[in-house]
Order: C-alpha cells, then sequence, then structure tokens
C-alpha cells in the first residue's frame, strides 16, 4: 500500500520537476539578491532601469560570465582554474595574429586547439598525476601570461574580421540590441545546465567532485571524469575568447588580467561549493549578473566605482559563509 | 552438499615480500546465510575478502562461484559476477540525493532518441525503482529525493547497503558496515543484513564486534595466520571460545 501511495507521489512530483530545479535552494538565493539589487537600483536612480542599459549590462557580462560557465565546471570537481583568463587571453592573440591573413575561420579554429591542448595539458596534470589543481592552474596561469606577450612582442592586434567581432551584433528589438553574444552565453548556459542535470555524465561530475571514493567504488572512472572536465571547459574557454574579440576588437596579451578571479567570483556568488558537488551554471550565470549590476548600478547611482569592489567583496564572503553553514549543519 | 556453496575458495595464497598474508586459505559461503569473518588486526582478513572482490589477485588457489572456476582481475570482474560490496568508510556521495547514489556509475537513460542522441536520463523509472528497493529492504526515509546528506549515519549506511543489495546477484560482502555508527545505528543496519538475506543474497560480514556476530551470523569463519582455522555457529560456541580460538588461546580441536 504505502510502496504504490509513494509511487504515486513521486510521479506526481516528477511533473513539477523543470520549475522546481529552476528554483532550487541553491539558485533561490542569488536570484533573490539579483532581483533586490535591480529593483533598489531601480527605485534610487532614473537611468538605471530601460532596456538599453540592461541590454548593456548583459553585453557587458558576457565574457567573465563565459569564463564563469568552465570555472562552474572545474569548481564542481573540487577544483578550482585561476587560468582560464590567460587561456582566453593567449586564444584571443593567436587568432588576432593568424586572422592578419585573413582566413578568420582557420584563426578560430587555432583558438579552440590552444584552449583544447591547455585544457588538455590541465586536465593530465590534475587527473592522471593527481596535482592540485590551484597549484598547476597558477603555473600555466604564470607561463602563459608571460606566454602571450613572448607571442605577440607585447602588441596588440586590431581585429577588423566582421566575423570575429560578430558575436557583438545581433538583432534589435525595439531598439534594443540583443546580441549573439549574449544569446551564446544563455545556449552555453543551457547546454551545460542540461549536460549537469540530465546526463549521467553530470551526475558523475558531481559525485566525483562530492566524494571521489566513493564515486570510484561505484566503478566511475574519476580520472576520465576530471579530464573530461577540463576539456568541455576549454571548450567553453574558446567561445569567451571569441565574444571578447566581439567586445573590444583588439587582441591584447595583457587584456583582462583579473578575469580568472572575477569569473570565481561569479561562480561563489552564484551558489557554487568551492568545495565540490554543489552548485550549477544557472547559479553562475545569476552570480555574474550580480556583479554586473552592482557595476553598473553604483556608476548610475554616482557612486565611486571603488565601492562596486567592496560590494562584490562582501558578497563573495556572505555567498561562501552561506555555502559554509549549509555544509556543517548537514554533514553533522 | 556443495551445490548450495555459492562463493568457495581452496588453497589461497598471497605473499607481500616475506610476509604471509594468506596461507593455503579455504573459504565456503552458503546460499542464504550470513557468513561472520571474525580474526585478529593482521590476520589476514582484509587480504581474504580483497581476493574475492577482485581488489587482490593471490599467488595461488582457486575461487569458484556456483561451481564454476572464476578468476578475478579487478574490482570490476568480481562486481559484473555479482559479488558487491560495502565498504566501512561511508561509500555515498552527500551531495547526491538517495537515487542518485543507488544508480551511482548505473544511470539509466531513456528508451529512443531522447536516450542514445541526448543521453538524457530516465529520472522517472530511477526513482521508481530506488522507492521499490528501498521499500523492500524495509528503509524509511522522507523523499527518494533527500539529499544523502540530510541522513542520519545509519540512514547513510542503510542507503550503501541498498545500493549494493540492488546490483549484487551473487554475493552481497560487508567491510565493518558499522563500524561508525552508534548503537541504535548498528541495530538498523543489522536489521538490514537479515532483510538482505531474506530477500535471497548471501552475505559475508567482516565485523570486530562480537556481540554482533553472534546476534545476526550463522556461522562464524575463524581466521588466524593467513588461513581459516574454524568455523563455527553461534548456537553451538560461545563468544568467549570464539574469541579464544581467533587469538590462538585456545586450539580449534578444543572446541566442544
Amino acid at each position: 500500500m504505502t510502496q504504490l501511495d509513494d509511487a504515486v507521489l513521486l510521479e506526481k512530483e516528477d511533473r513539477a520537476g523543470p520549475l522546481r530545479a529552476a528554483l532550487s535552494s541553491q539558485t533561490a538565493g542569488p536570484l533573490a539578491a539579483l532581483v533586490l539589487a535591480v529593483v533598489i537600483f531601480s527605485a534610487t536612480t532614473d537611468s538605471f532601469l530601460n532596456a538599453g542599459n540592461l541590454s548593456l549590462i548583459a553585453q557587458q557580462s558576457v565574457v567573465v560570465g563565459t569564463l564563469a560557465l568552465g570555472q562552474t565546471l572545474v569548481i564542481l570537481t573540487a577544483g578550482i582554474d585561476l587560468s582560464n583568463g590567460a587561456i582566453m587571453v593567449l586564444a584571443s592573440v593567436v587568432i588576432g595574429n593568424l586572422a592578419t591573413d585573413g582566413n578568420v575561420f582557420g584563426a578560430l579554429l587555432a583558438g579552440l586547439a590552444v584552449c583544447l591542448v591547455l585544457g588538455l595539458l590541465n586536465g593530465v596534470l590534475v587527473a592522471q598525476f593527481s596535482l592540485p589543481p590551484f597549484i598547476v592552474t597558477l603555473g600555466v596561469l604564470s607561463v602563459l601570461t608571460a606566454a602571450a606577450r613572448l607571442y605577440t612582442d607585447s602588441q596588440s592586434y586590431p581585429i577588423d574580421s566582421a566575423f570575429l567581432t560578430a558575436l557583438n551584433g545581433g538583432p534589435t528589438v525595439g531598439g534594443v540590441t540583443i546580441t549573439y553574444g549574449v544569446l551564446l552565453w544563455i545556449g552555453l548556459t543551457a547546454i551545460l545546465g542540461y549536460a549537469l542535470t540530465q546526463t549521467a555524465w553530470g551526475v558523475r561530475v558531481y559525485a566525483v567532485g562530492d566524494n571521489p571514493r566513493a564515486a570510484a567504488l561505484t566503478g566511475i572512472k574519476v580520472k576520465r571524469v576530471l579530464l573530461s572536465v577540463y576539456l568541455t571547459a576549454a571548450v567553453v574557454y574558446a567561445f569567451a575568447a571569441w565574444q571578447a574579440l566581439g567586445r573590444t576588437p583588439t587582441a591584447d596579451p595583457s587584456g583582462y588580467s583579473t578575469a580568472n578571479l572575477d569569473s570565481i567570483t561569479a561562480v561563489v556568488i552564484g551558489g557554487t561549493s568551492l568545495f565540490g558537488g554543489r552548485g550549477g551554471v544557472v547559479g553562475t550565470l545569476i552570480g555574474a549578473l550580480i556583479v554586473t549590476v552592482l557595476a553598473n548600478g553604483l556608476t548610475q547611482a554616482g557612486i565611486d566605482s571603488l565601492y562596486q569592489q567592496v560590494a562584490t567583496g562582501i558578497l563573495v564572503v556572505i555567498a561562501v559563509a552561506v555555502d559554509h553553514f549549509v555544509r556543517t549543519r548537514q554533514t553533522r | 552438499m556443495t551445490t548450495d556453496v555459492v562463493l568457495q575458495a581452496r588453497g589461497l595464497t598471497k605473499h607481500y615480500g616475506h610476509v604471509v598474508a594468506l596461507d593455503n586459505c579455504d573459504f565456503d559461503l552458503r546460499a542464504g546465510e550470513i557468513l561472520a569473518v571474525i580474526g585478529d588486526n593482521g590476520a589476514g582478513k582484509s587480504t581474504l575478502i580483497k581476493a574475492l572482490t577482485g581488489a587482490v589477485v593471490p599467488d595461488a588457489g582457486e575461487i569458484r562461484l556456483r561451481g564454476e572456476p572464476v578468476t578475478f582481475r579487478s574490482a570490476l570482474d568480481a562486481r559484473r559476477a555479482g559479488i558487491e560490496t560495502v565498504y566501512q568508510e561511508l561509500g555515498v556521495a552527500p551531495a547526491l540525493d538517495i537515487t542518485q547514489n543507488l544508480y551511482l556509475g548505473r544511470e539509466q537513460r531513456r528508451k529512443g532518441i531522447l536516450g542514445t542522441v541526448f543521453r538524457k536520463l530516465d529520472k522517472p523509472a530511477m526513482r521508481r525503482g530506488s522507492a521499490r528497493q528501498m521499500a523492500d529492504l524495509g528503509i524509511r526515509v522522507q523523499s527518494i529525493r533527500q539529499k544523502v546528506d540530510t541522513l542520519s549515519g545509519g540512514q547513510r549506511q542503510a542507503v550503501a547497503v541498498a545500493r549494493v543489495a540492488a546490483w549484487a546477484t551473487s554475493v552481497v560482502i560487508m567491510d565493518e558496515p558499522t563500524a561508525a555508527l552508534g548503537v541504535r545505528e548498528t541495530n538498523q543496519v543489522l536489521r538490514l543484513i537479515e532483510r538482505v538475506r531474506e530477500n535471497g543474497l548471501p552475505v559475508v560480514l567482516i565485523s570486530h564486534n562480537m556481540p554482533n556476530v553472534f546476534e545476526v551470523a550463522d556461522r562464524i569463519h575463524i581466521h588466524r595466520l593467513g588461513r581459516r582455522i574454524a568455523v563455527v555457529e553461534p548456537g553451538r560456541t560461545t563468544m568467549e571460545e570464539a574469541v579464544a580460538v581467533m587469538t590462538g588461546a585456545k586450539q580449534p580441536e578444543d572446541l566442544a
């Protein structure tokens, strides 16, 4: 009897599935913070709440927001990627250099190849050699920052190809441009969100980050999962490089020097645990928007932009504290 | 009476350098029983269990599953043969829910193009399966969607046992499953072990806890110096006698 009742109950719960998942506790907090910030800035400034400004906020969030999607995958496995910004910058200068020949499509593919090789390097060092991700990616960051400057002789390449800057364009609806870059960002979030929540690969990514020993005991090939995460993140970084060329049509070897930390900030504010196994990409998208909304809103309110850094810092600490509280309360 | 022996080993030997971990060791697990394996630290019980679960390849000896000789080169080989193990350290992922834990590494995909191309998980089927499995074993939880970190230590170990019982087709091995648990939670897990036996799977229980062993085991394999020196039954042998044999204070021939 009870068994039947249970089954009926479960069926009912399933129908409310997607909505429930979207509003799960992990994204509810960041979403509330985003809504609160939007409401406050809308109420206190005249220039914040209009379609043009909201479109601008989305565009300003795109590069770090996309990097943060890859970062989310890595952090879910209890890792961290300090090299993602540097990988993106190296890819963009390689694209910029090769594009001077006119073969822009080949240049973009070369950028993807750069990201994949470096993702493979990070993945092999972390998975195969069991080295700590923090140290591995710190080392790769240092090497790549220098490599990008050596490769370009510290020059930047102007990008004049319509193809390479295409992500900054897009359809205009009611006088507001929705860029392909923003659509790509949302699309990548949807694809990765699907992969994380609806496929066996996703369950295994969470399991590996949560309890790698238990995952291994169930027969999951932990090293292979870790490698797949670093490679998938690398593909995402390649998209970020393309978006960066659209945002500022210059491949600058010294640009985006804090993008790695900014991406971690977005992930953490988005509710993903630095200890692995908890969180997701929808939260990260919201987290990236929160950071931009704070910067944009405080500027509109005429407040020194340094206070934006103060506010972001406070949010990061709150997010980590909430995560710590949740974890210690549940793991008695 | 050899037909009702599910898992059998003869003459298992394993050396680590000069250390003999298994010395011509025999082992018999019968259908429908709980067989406890006891032995002092360093007696070689864990090497025996590792040999039976494929984690260690013995230097010599033979293992038979339902009379058929088998060779386990890895833990995966043993799992494929239907031998599943619950480990002492809680083998669950706390951030995942009960269903995800039960199906971890064996996730089911949707039928048709959703499953083959889009790799979509069949969550409703897995939830039904885990609800049925939990009900079969009499494990009570609020919801099959509960994350494991909201469960007590005993319930978590119950999830680990349910996982193993769901996939084992031949033998369930439990390596110190109650070592990390309190008295009440230990009792829950002991009832669960009996339930697994009632549902038709023989159980090998490795434990240091003599009262637990004498409470649930049908037979007790006493391991000493790398081999089986006696098999006793709880009704006929006292706990003191079993411990005396285990530690060498008494010879097995002297048992009543």
